[in-house]
């Protein structure tokens, strides 16, 4: 044995091992070199038969020479694994593509995602949500409400009659939601701070008149509330609701049986080029009914009112929504047309909250 | 964005605003009553103000400003049209040439001529010199239609020699004016008057109100016809004062141009000057009034009220049969007219009418309402009557019409006669000054207040604090200090309110919904995150489909439906799924998923109506796809809805028990209902086949309810709802069995067999397989893996084995079920 000897071995043995083709031809390297058989591990198992002198020198060889193969072998199989798993990957290689897989999305009606924007922001000034029955009693959808039997309000609510009872009184389907502000008030003492959101009814069917159709009613009853209130509240309320901060609105006075003064609100909009635009433009858009409590009102309700007052509005759900989404049509909203629900409703976590912009 | 946003009319109703009707007026027609140097575009601006909304504007004076007054000088055959005419036309100092096809074009006639360059109102075309049948025509004669006037496109229209040629022909034939219309609140019949608007735009600093000039008509005979009031003791109001005058050898002809274009400016159509001028009456001054033929009357004329089965064709040529309550005219042969509504055809004056007897009344305002609503007649004089008319009218009306019949049809008048008498009208209200701002929130001088409401027309003095004031007899209306709030409010204008925030008590505000309202809310998104598609559906349908899920009685039957299959309150809100799932699958949808959340009534009573959640899946999961498999929907698709949204209704979900209590629309081998102790909490099933096609749904409809109400609730919500959770260190322990079983044994029972062992240790139960093929027949094969979890120390192998055989035991115990081999 010569250290010439060692250093042939081992350049042969790293000539091999940098040209071995896999991890399997590199690992018979390995053994053949390494292996207890190795032809390394003969080397050092000969060493013994060496002089003394010479033991020393060749047996630093043979370690270096042990140390170079290790390390050429970790190269080389750092080498073959990258290697190997680029041609994994490559022959993992998918059609990106590719649909994903089919998922059923619901969807939030818009009368519920109105609703809940409007009560989201009623919420923020104060507003509980109060309810009702849809079966009302003649008395607390019209006469409390100061519309009494020979009114020609009571006529034009084209009301739905359930049948006559014994005693000769009749339910009727509540033509708006403001009996909830009479049950509230024989309920409750003031102050009173509500919205009704719910569903009403009358008999009428044709392209902007459903039999059933959603309304909004505000409530406020204390001492001090005035009509500067009532206009602070709603203009606030639009503007947020509408996403418009400086929508235009104006107040003009109008009639309703149980309020007194009363007015209807009007907030701007564009009609140009066909479309509406709601927003500062050149036209109004009537929007919803208010006014303050009619005294008869509070007192049907057994309200003294020498000493509570306080404001009442209403407003349409499907109108405002059709107006804030651009619908078009009222009666698309309860004809349960899947195609319309998936394209007007809305994600079940898109709850509405003044946080985050309703 | 929108491109045909169909807006309908804010219906909020809040209150009984209503249909709202229209009153129509021109500018000239105005400034008869109001001075004023506000042009029409300020006074419509003012009037919305003011509460009397302005519907449209027609500026007529704009749009008619380039028709001349031509004549036709010369008129030719057309070289190469028979029909067509070629002409020649002056046109002040200008001649032009057109052609024109009209029947009646001739030399000599003098018509309504178009240039070049203007738009023909009733096409909306703007005019081009043109070369007809090569030949040019620069311009157009034009017809009535042309002009938007009328629907007569037979001829052109004619005018009469004296119209000079050259000038404006709108403003010779005074039709350049703006028409305004308003939509008129119920409260305000004073303003269904162009005298009354005028009233209100004085009062808010317009212009000044002219009085109303009240001639005097002197008589020179007595009336033929007296009246007489027919009336039973407590209906004296039906019609407490009638006055009449007879006029004899008059002569109802055509009513001055004047007269004519007034009513035409409204769309009106003149008749005869009689008629005309009870028109102009109604419309002008608020007062309706009507007027006989006394040639066609026999004797005497009452008022009373009808008897059962007295008729009357009307001036409508409609017969209507009359009941009792309403208020007729009657003569000694029946009824002559229906009182505040309708006159009768057969005593209506005519060219022919020598004699005429002038009708002036006051009715009750509820009569008159509730008979033109029974005989569905739409007036003009009810229009008035039922929102309440002037009581001093009476006086002023009567001579103010005489006047006008004396004056346009010539004869002379009788003496006046007249029954009953003027019922009292004055009225006083005070008004506190401070209300203004207290209840209005507008900062308002006491002085600024009285001169407002005395300008309306009431007897205002302010002593102090407040101001007294007695309301004039047209406004029926003001019953309260609120009202005399609005009125001056409304004068001075709302803009002038400041507006305030409300005040609140606190900055975070409390929740809005309580905890009852927003687990329904909770329910409404789970659903709905569970891809199910909310819809929202009438709360009534047909009593045949309602029938078959749930019992409705008589009592929630509508009474006067919209149409038969919306007559009876929902008992559930399936059936209406179920039709919008047909509806669907007409639409060729087949993988359909609705819910919705929303009531139904089981009586009448406010209690009978509860919020429940109902919903449906049919077709399958998911539309076929490369990488998921196609699954059918089946009725545990529907059982994980009902247990989500009770979950989501806070339902103690581990005290539920699914039992086979079956729903009556369902599949009986297929169904079942999830309790808390006895009471339903939900439903879900397959419809029963039958059910399926009686509706006309295709395939199989797994169908669930929810009822959200019945499920307990805390009343208050604490931070410590949740239990305190121990995670265990231990190694939880998994061991599979399959049990055999009688093939009817629910598997529920097995399942609960094993928790039952021990709820400590046995952390979780689940079946993870069934067979029925090779198990031999009338048997199942339950496959249940146990999680074991121990608490204090690992399990050994033979504190495994105890527990097992305790399962063992237990499930052959409970279900007679033994361990497969």
């Amino acid at each position: 044995m010569t250290s010439k000897n060692i250093d042939n071995l081992r350049d042969t043995l790293i000539s091999k091992i940098e040209s071995a083709a896999d991890l399997d031809s590199l690992d018979d390297i390995r053994v053949s070199a390494l292996g207890k058989q190795g032809s390394l591990t003969a080397l050092l198992k000969g060493l013994g038969k060496a002089s003394p002198e010479e033991r020393k020198p060749l047996g630093q060889a043979i370690n270096e020479a042990k140390v170079k193969i290790n390390n050429a072998i970790a190269i080389r199989k750092e080498f073959l694994d990258a290697q190997a798993l680029d041609l994994r990957l490559a022959s993992e290689t998918v059609d990106v593509t590719l649909p994903v897989r089919p998922e059923q999305e619901g969807k939030i009606h818009p009368i519920s995602q109105t609703i809940d924007e409007m009560v989201a922001i009623f919420c923020e000034m104060g507003f509980e949500v109060a309810e009702g029955p849809h079966i009302e009693t003649d008395f607390n959808n019209f006469t409390a409400l100061n519309i009494p039997p020979e009114h020609p309000a009571r006529q034009e609510h084209d009301t739905f009659y359930l049948p006559k009872r014994e005693d000769g009184s009749r339910l009727v389907l509540r033509t708006h939601t403001s009996p909830v502000q009479i049950r509230t008030m024989l309920s409750k003492k003031p102050p009173i701070r509500i919205i009704v959101p719910g569903r009403t009814f009358r008999a009428d069917y044709d392209a902007t008149h459903s039999p059933m159709f959603h309304q909004i009613e505000g409530l406020v009853i204390d001492q001090s509330t005035h009509m500067g209130h009532l206009k602070g509240c709603l203009i606030e309320f639009c503007q947020t609701f509408f996403g418009v901060s400086n929508l235009p609105s104006r107040f003009r006075p109008s009639y309703f049986p149980f309020t007194e003064p009363s007015a209807e609100m009007d907030i701007g909009c564009s009609r140009k080029g066909g479309g509406l635009t709601i927003g500062a433009g050149e036209d109004w858009l009537e929007i919803l009914g208010c006014g303050m409590v009619h005294p008869k009102v509070l007192a049907a309700c057994g309200i003294d009112s020498n000493l509570y007052q306080g404001f009442a509005f209403g407003l349409g759900i499907e109108r405002a929504a059709m107006l804030k989404y651009g619908i078009p049509d009222l009666r698309t909203f309860f004809d349960s047309d899947l195609r319309w629900l998936q394209h007007y409703g809305f994600l079940p976590h898109d709850i509405p909250s003044v946080a985050r912009g309703v | 964005m929108v491109a045909t946003l169909r807006v309908f009319a804010a219906r909020y109703s809040f209150g009984g605003a209503g249909s709202l009707n229209k009153v129509k007026f021109t500018f000239s027609w105005l400034k008869e009553y109001l001075e004023t140097e506000a042009s029409a575009i300020e006074i419509a601006d003012r009037l919305s103000m003011l509460g009397l909304e302005v519907e449209s504007i027609d500026n007529a004076a704009e749009k008619f400003a380039p028709f001349l007054i031509c004549e036709v000088i010369k008129a030719v055959s057309h070289p190469n049209a028979d029909r067509l005419k070629l002409c020649i036309l002056e046109i002040g100092k200008d001649q032009v040439q057109v052609v024109c096809g009209a029947p009646n074009v001739r030399e000599g006639m003098k018509g309504v001529f178009a240039p070049i360059g203007s738009t023909i109102p009733g096409s909306n075309i703007v005019l081009k010199s043109s070369k007809i049948r090569g030949e040019v025509s620069n311009g157009m004669i034009c017809s009535e239609f042309e002009m938007g006037l009328s629907d007569d496109h037979d001829g052109i229209i004619e005018l009469p020699a004296s119209a000079p040629v050259g000038e404006s022909w709108a403003k010779w034939a005074s039709l350049d004016d703006v028409i305004i219309e308003i939509a008129l609140t119920p409260n305000r019949g004073d303003c269904a008057s162009v005298r009354g608007i005028a009233r209100d735009l004085a009062a808010a600093g317009l212009g000044k109100l002219r009085p109303l000039e009240i001639p005097k008509v002197e008589s020179s005979f007595d009336s033929n016809v007296k009246w007489e009031i027919d009336f039973p003791k407590d209906c004296k109001n039906a019609c407490p004062l009638v006055v009449g005058r007879m006029f004899r050898n008059i002569k109802n002809g055509e009513s001055p141009g004047w007269l004519k274009n007034r009513l035409k400016s409204i769309g009106l159509r003149p008749i005869s000057a009689l008629v005309d001028i009870t028109n102009w009456a109604t419309f002008a001054l608020g007062r309706p009034l009507h007027v006989f033929d006394v040639d066609k009357i026999s004797g005497n004329l009452t008022m009373r009220f009808a008897r059962q089965g007295e008729t009357l064709k009307a001036l409508d040529e409609k017969e209507y049969k009359l009941e009792d309550g309403m208020i007729i005219i009657a003569d000694e042969n029946g009824p002559q007219g229906i009182g505040g509504v309708m006159g009768g055809a057969a005593s209506g004056c005519s060219a022919e009418t020598k004699d005429v007897f002038l009708e002036v009344a006051l009715f009750d305002p509820v009569r008159v309402a509730e008979t033109g609503r029974k005989l569905g007649i739409l007036s003009d004089a009810r229009y008035r009557f039922e929102r309440g008319i002037d009581p001093t009218s009476l006086e002023w009306g009567t001579e103010i019409a005489s006047s006008m019949i004396l004056k346009l049809c010539g004869g002379e008048a009788s003496s006046l006669t007249v029954a009953g008498e003027e019922p009292k009208w004055k009225r006083q209200q005070e008004l506190r000054t401070s209300r203004v701002q207290s209840l209005g929130g507008m900062d308002l001088s006491a002085q600024k207040q009285e001169k407002i409401l005395s300008a309306l027309g009431f007897e205002a003095e302010l002593s102090g604090q407040e101001i007294k004031c007695q309301i004039p007899p047209w406004r029926p209306d003001i019953e309260g200090e609120a009202d005399l709030v609005e009125e001056v409010m409304r004068i001075q204008g709302y803009d002038d309110i400041p507006a305030l925030p409300l005040p609140n008590n606190a900055v975070v505000p409390a929740p809005a919904r309580s905890f009852e309202q927003q687990r329904i809310e909770n329910v409404r998104r789970v659903l709905a995150a569970r891809g199910l598609v909310e819809a929202v559906t009438y709360s009534f349908l047909d009593s045949e489909n309602a029938s078959h899920f749930g019992q409705s009685p008589d009592e929630l039957r509508i009474a006067n439906p919209i149409s038969a299959d919306l007559d009876m309150m929902r008992p559930s809100i399936l059936p209406n799924l179920i039709l919008a799932l047909s509806r669907n699958q007409a639409r060729g949808l087949a993988d359909v998923n609705l819910f919705e959340v929303g009531a139904k009534y089981t009586d009448d009573s406010p209690e009978g109506q509860t919020t429940v959640a109902g919903g449906l899946r049919s077709g399958n999961t998911n539309s076929s796809s490369w990488i998921a498999k196609t699954e059918p929907i089946d009725i545990f698709h529907v059982k994980a809805d009902v247990l989500a949204a009770l979950s989501a209704a806070e339902a103690p979900t581990d005290k539920l028990k699914v039992t086979r209590d079956l729903p009556k629309w369902s599949h009986p081998g297929k169904s079942g209902s999830i309790c808390l102790g006895r009471h339903v909490l939900g439903q879900f099933g397959e419809l029963h086949p039958r059910l399926s096609s009686e509706m006309g749904v295709e395939g199989p409809v797994a169908i669930f309810e929810v009822f959200i109400e019945r499920v307990p609730f805390k009343r208050s919500k604490s931070m410590k709802d949740k239990e305190l959770l121990t995670l265990s260190q231990f190694q939880p322990v998994n061991r599979n069995f399959a049990f055999l079983v009688d093939q009817n044994t629910d598997a529920e029972r097995v399942l609960h067999a094993v928790r039952l062992v021990d709820k400590e240790i046995i952390s979780n139960v689940e079946l993870f397989d069934v067979y029925i093929e090779g198990v031999g027949k009338g048997k199942k094969s339950l496959a249940v893996k146990v999680t074991l979890q121990p608490t204090e120390a690992t399990m050994t192998e033979k504190e495994i084995e105890i527990i097992s055989d305790k399962i063992l035991a237990s499930v052959a115990n409970q279900t007679g079920g033994i361990l497969r081999s």
